[in-house]
């Protein structure tokens, strides 16, 4: 049970922390129309910016500093090359970004190296956040920080690291604060009439460029606070981004491409996907045996049923993606249909 | 071809919260010349995206010769016979003016995907092409790619397009927006050319094209037709004088005459 | 009858001197490129040119935006690579040379599968569904070792004797000759495509896919239909891949592999049909000599693509195209000695660029080998401001000089293009 509980915990951090990522690429497609295929390059730039300065003046302060580096970057890319080829249409723009992908990998390849970096999470986070203990007396209890190692002899212990409910906390502050910003605010309201009428609003006298500029610049500000808590959490190192990468895309076509709303959803969906299904170790020849139904080694279609769910969970976001597809093009929550 | 080519019965359309189209009934009968007149925001565009198949009414039936096309995709109802312009030229902007005749009338000569013939080896496709950018007085702009037509040139274009493939229903959305005294005349001209003996709608904003053109006139206001008659019958309905600026009306009786 | 304004079809230039001349290239490329190298070289161009056409046919013909086109020309290779053991073992009766055909009949398949779904959507989310089906497929190669293969994927073994007329597949220069052979024909057909009703509404698919509704066609089935042909010659190409390396990886089917088709494809030029083909041989010559000339490759194609899209993105084939037209008009010459400036103001910016980008990649990669390296010849000690000093003053240097060139230029070019504008005219008005 404790087991489980840390699982689905897990799974919704991991889905908070693409919600992060997911909430600036839907802001940017949504605003924009273009696709930012570098965005998981941002967040791995933000990983390493943090890391950077980090081991100048500590993970607090560059947990408020590598956002606002990458952001300023992302200001600056939007303004010298994405605004140039904006006349070329949405493919020209979704190809400048695929072009700066590659950059941005080499770039950190050749400043921080190919091997992962010692990115560590600072003291305070570096412990549980809480432990659950399973026992057969008590039943389920949670302890804050350490369960001390008497009970845990008798009980079965699962901690949750305070890495992850740190993300998560980070995470849910800053979709109130998204939240609060485009509903309750000026800036929020000229954002939103830019979003569906951009003449328009540059009509009324609000420079809409430099609306555009600021928001990508912030969409990629926020990949970039992703990747200082992802990076210090899991590891910062090049391949970074290629693994959050296409599942990004999965969690904006789930959810929905255009739909903040979407994009938690999804991202809390495909993040359960990817976590929780690990701990099953068992495949559908199990499943069929379970039914009394033996499956012979030399079928055709054993290769496939022997791979156990913990197997086959790295596709699970993908199947969900073609079954969304198939149902509901238009995805979870979409609101634009192109 | 008689009876009645096309109808809406009771055709609403939501948007959210908004009803757009609110409970449309019109008849037109084969043959006929309907413009569709209304101010700005009445939703007659909305409409035309309705029977067009772009959307799907929230309720009511639309029928086109006597079977129901509502809710069905652009493409089958196209295929049954009807076909409409747009408002902005919607034309085929890398290909050159004859390319996009040609693509206009494949699918209405049965070449359906075909990707075993060529299409230089088409005659009648080629002769049809031909036929038309003569009607549309194109001939010289034959290899111009669309997007490089002068804008009379692109919207005549955007008509060759419409009748292309013999559709009998031809939905016409503004089609001399945007165009001179002169351009406009001409233009109506070549419409009553291409499209004779087939069923016309029009939506049109020039009264003088419209009493000129049109057999009878629906009057759409906020989403409902709430006159459709014979020209001069519209002109006297106070209802429609009160809801369009009878300014207007007398005007446009002023040219008339 | 009024003269046509210039336009650029290849039929123009002669149909059968185009072709001619491209099969005589064909055949003659390995014997004046004789090294073995070369040959090696001359085998994957061949390849990666009906791969890049086969996604052109997407890209530039269709509008859409594929970023899993390795897919199809992966599976069917791993299909390609399964029959040819087959045919060695003698399980399956079919000749060497036929084999492409089995990896073209897989990726027609797969495309067929795959498309029905991903050609429901357009533009965006187009792109990121073929994203996903990619990521779907490399992971599923991951896991499926009893089809392709693990971690050291399938080998195969393309000689099965006997050998007809003396063809045995063992040398590369027959293997050559085959490809050679599948690339002509490939391109033809993939050429005439283009001329057919079904590869002309993909054009108008492209252009207006809504309208296309409104002249009878079903948008998606055209999408769907031309998907597949893109698949079945991607398949085709994977199969000569099989054949030619006698061995197929994951990476076949991956993201790299998809990037790269992109990327070269759209280097070359996607508007032209010509365009692939030269994107084809660039990838070759950039994945397997420039990735040994330096290490910083990846960084220069990535910047290579970025200024493309921003400032040609018509690709290689376009700049061909313009100046072709340029020439027509006897535009050309006068442009010439513009042209020369730029050229070399940008190589002395690019010297001194490329000079600190590799002295970057030396510290950061070569720490064992000690600071100093050679670049072109020079050697450069890579810690010492001598170095860096100079390649900056080369960079800064040529990038004045290169944009003092740059608006002379623009001028001049500006006002050739006006006088070909305005002869056009005057020819339609005549």
């Amino acid at each position: 049970m404790d087991q489980t509980v840390i699982n689905i915990l897990n799974g919704l951090s991991s889905g908070l922390l693409l919600f992060m990522l997911s909430s600036g690429l839907t802001l940017i497609f949504s605003m924009m129309g273009v696709l930012n295929f570098a965005h998981a390059g941002f967040y791995m730039l933000g990983a390493y910016v943090g890391y950077a300065t980090s081991r100048i003046v500590g993970f607090w302060p560059a947990l408020a500093v590598a956002p606002l580096v990458v952001g300023v970057l992302g200001a600056v890319f939007e303004r010298a090359c994405l605004r140039r080829v904006h006349r070329f249409g949405n493919v020209a723009e979704l190809l400048v970004t695929f072009g700066l992908s590659y950059l941005i990998l080499e770039a950190v390849q050749v400043v921080w190296g190919r091997a992962p970096v010692a990115f560590d999470p600072p003291a305070l986070l570096a412990q549980p956040a809480f432990t659950l203990v399973q026992s057969a007396g008590t039943g389920l209890s949670l302890v804050f920080g350490h369960a001390d190692a008497a009970t845990c002899a008798h009980a079965a212990c699962t901690t949750f690291p305070a890495t992850r409910a740190f993300m998560m906390g980070i995470a849910l502050l800053m979709l109130l604060a998204l939240w609060l910003l485009l509903r309750h605010t000026r800036v929020g309201l000229v954002i939103q009439a830019a979003l569906t009428h951009p003449e328009m609003a540059e009509a009324l006298g609000h420079n809409v460029p430099r609306v555009f500029m600021l928001v990508f610049g912030a969409g990629c500000a926020l990949a970039g606070l992703a990747g200082v808590i992802g990076g210090a959490t899991f590891i910062t190192e090049p391949a970074m981004a290629a693994s959050v990468g296409s599942i990004l895309f999965v969690v904006v076509v789930v959810g929905g491409t255009g739909s903040l709303v979407g994009a938690f959803v999804g991202s809390l969906l495909i993040g359960l996907l990817q976590t929780v299904p690990l701990t099953v170790d068992k495949s559908l020849v199990d499943a069929a045996s379970a039914l009394g139904w033996q499956v012979s080694p030399d079928g055709v279609a054993y290769p496939l049923m022997k791979l156990t769910l913990a197997q086959v969970a790295p596709i699970l976001p993908y199947l969900l993606l073609v079954l969304v597809l198939i149902v509901r093009p238009r995805g979870l929550f979409g609101t634009r249909d192109d | 071809m008689t009876g009645v080519a096309l109808e809406l019965r009771d055709v609403r359309k939501r948007f959210g919260q908004t009803e757009i189209i609110r409970g449309a009934s019109l008849q037109v009968n084969a043959g006929e010349r309907v413009a569709i007149i209304g101010p700005n925001g009445a939703g007659k565009s909305t409409l035309f995206n309705l029977v067009s198949g772009r959307f799907a009414p929230s309720s009511g039936e639309i029928l086109l010769n006597g079977a129901r096309i509502d809710g069905q995709a652009p493409h089958r109802i196209n295929r049954q016979g009807l076909a409409r312009s747009f408002q902005v030229s919607n034309l085929f902007t890398h290909l050159s003016v004859f390319e996009n005749l040609r693509c206009a009338v494949l699918w209405s000569l049965g070449y359906r995907y075909a990707f075993w013939r060529f299409l230089a080896s088409l005659r009648d496709a080629n002769e049809r092409a031909e036929e038309l950018m003569a009607m549309l007085h194109l001939e010289r702009r034959r290899d111009v790619l669309a997007m490089n037509l002068t804008y009379a040139e692109q919207r005549a274009l955007e008509i060759g397009l419409t009748i292309a493939g013999g559709a009998d229903v031809v939905l016409l959305d503004e089609p001399t927006a945007g165009m001179s005294k002169s351009e406009t005349r001409r233009f109506v001209q070549l419409i009553r050319d291409v499209t004779a003996g087939k069923t016309l709608l029009t939506v049109e904003h020039d009264m003088g094209v419209v009493f000129g053109l049109a057999d009878r006139i629906a009057v759409l206001v906020y989403g409902e037709v709430i006159a459709f008659d014979a020209p001069e019958a519209v002109r006297a309905n106070p209802r429609v004088q009160e809801a369009y600026l009878g300014s207007v009306l007398a005007h446009a009786h002023g040219e008339d005459a | 009858m009024t003269e046509a304004p210039f336009h650029f079809r290849p039929i123009n230039l002669g149909r059968w001197l185009t072709w001619g001349g491209y099969a005589f290239a064909l055949i003659v490329a390995p014997l004046v490129f004789s090294s073995s190298l070369s040959q090696t070289l001359l085998s994957q161009m061949g390849i990666a040119i009906i791969a890049c056409l086969a996604y052109n046919i997407l890209l530039g013909q269709g509008g859409m935006l594929s970023f899993g086109h390795a897919v199809y020309s992966g599976l069917g290779g791993f299909l390609a690579i399964h029959a040819l053991n087959k045919v060695g073992d003698g399980s399956l009766h079919l000749p060497v040379s036929l084999v492409p055909l089995v990896g073209g009949l897989a990726g027609l398949f797969f495309a067929a599968l795959f498309g029905f779904v991903t050609t429901r959507k357009s533009g965006t989310t187009f792109a990121m569904i073929t994203l996903g089906i990619g990521e779907l497929v490399y992971s599923m190669s991951l896991m499926l070792p009893e089809f392709f293969g693990g971690e050291a994927g399938v080998t195969s073994n393309r000689v099965v004797p006997p050998a007809t007329l003396g063809v045995s597949f063992g040398p590369q220069i027959q293997v050559y000759y085959l490809i050679a052979l599948y690339c002509f024909i490939c391109t033809g057909l993939m050429f005439a495509f283009t001329r057919t009703p079904l590869g002309r509404m993909l054009n108008a698919v492209r252009d207006n896919p809504e309208r296309v509704a409104f002249i009878g066609y079903d948008t998606q089935r055209v999408r769907w239909f031309a998907f597949m042909i893109s698949g079945l010659f991607a398949g085709i190409a994977g199969g000569l891949a099989a054949i030619n390396f006698e061995l197929a990886t994951a990476e076949v089917v991956g993201a790299q592999r998809s990037g790269a088709y992109l990327l070269f494809t759209f280097l070359g030029g996607s508007a032209a049909f010509f365009g692939p083909i030269i994107g084809g041989v660039l990838m070759v010559l950039a994945t397997v000599v420039l990735s040994e000339l330096t290490k910083a490759w990846l960084l220069y194609l990535g910047l290579a693509f970025m200024l493309m899209v921003m400032y040609a993105p018509a690709g290689v084939a376009g700049l061909i195209l313009v100046n072709l037209r340029l020439a027509a008009f006897g535009k050309l010459k006068p442009l010439l000695p513009g042209y020369l400036a730029l050229l070399a103001a940008g190589a002395i910016a690019f010297t001194g660029a490329s000079a600190m980008v590799e002295m970057l990649y030396h510290l950061q990669l070569n720490q064992a080998l000690g600071p100093v390296m050679t670049f072109g010849g020079v050697s450069l000690d890579a810690k010492g401001a001598p170095a860096w000093a100079g390649a900056a003053l080369l960079f800064v240097a040529g990038a004045a000089a290169f944009e003092i060139a740059r608006r002379r230029f623009r001028v001049r070019w500006d006002a050739a293009q006006h006088d070909i504008e305005r002869e056009l005219k005057r020819r339609e008005a005549a």
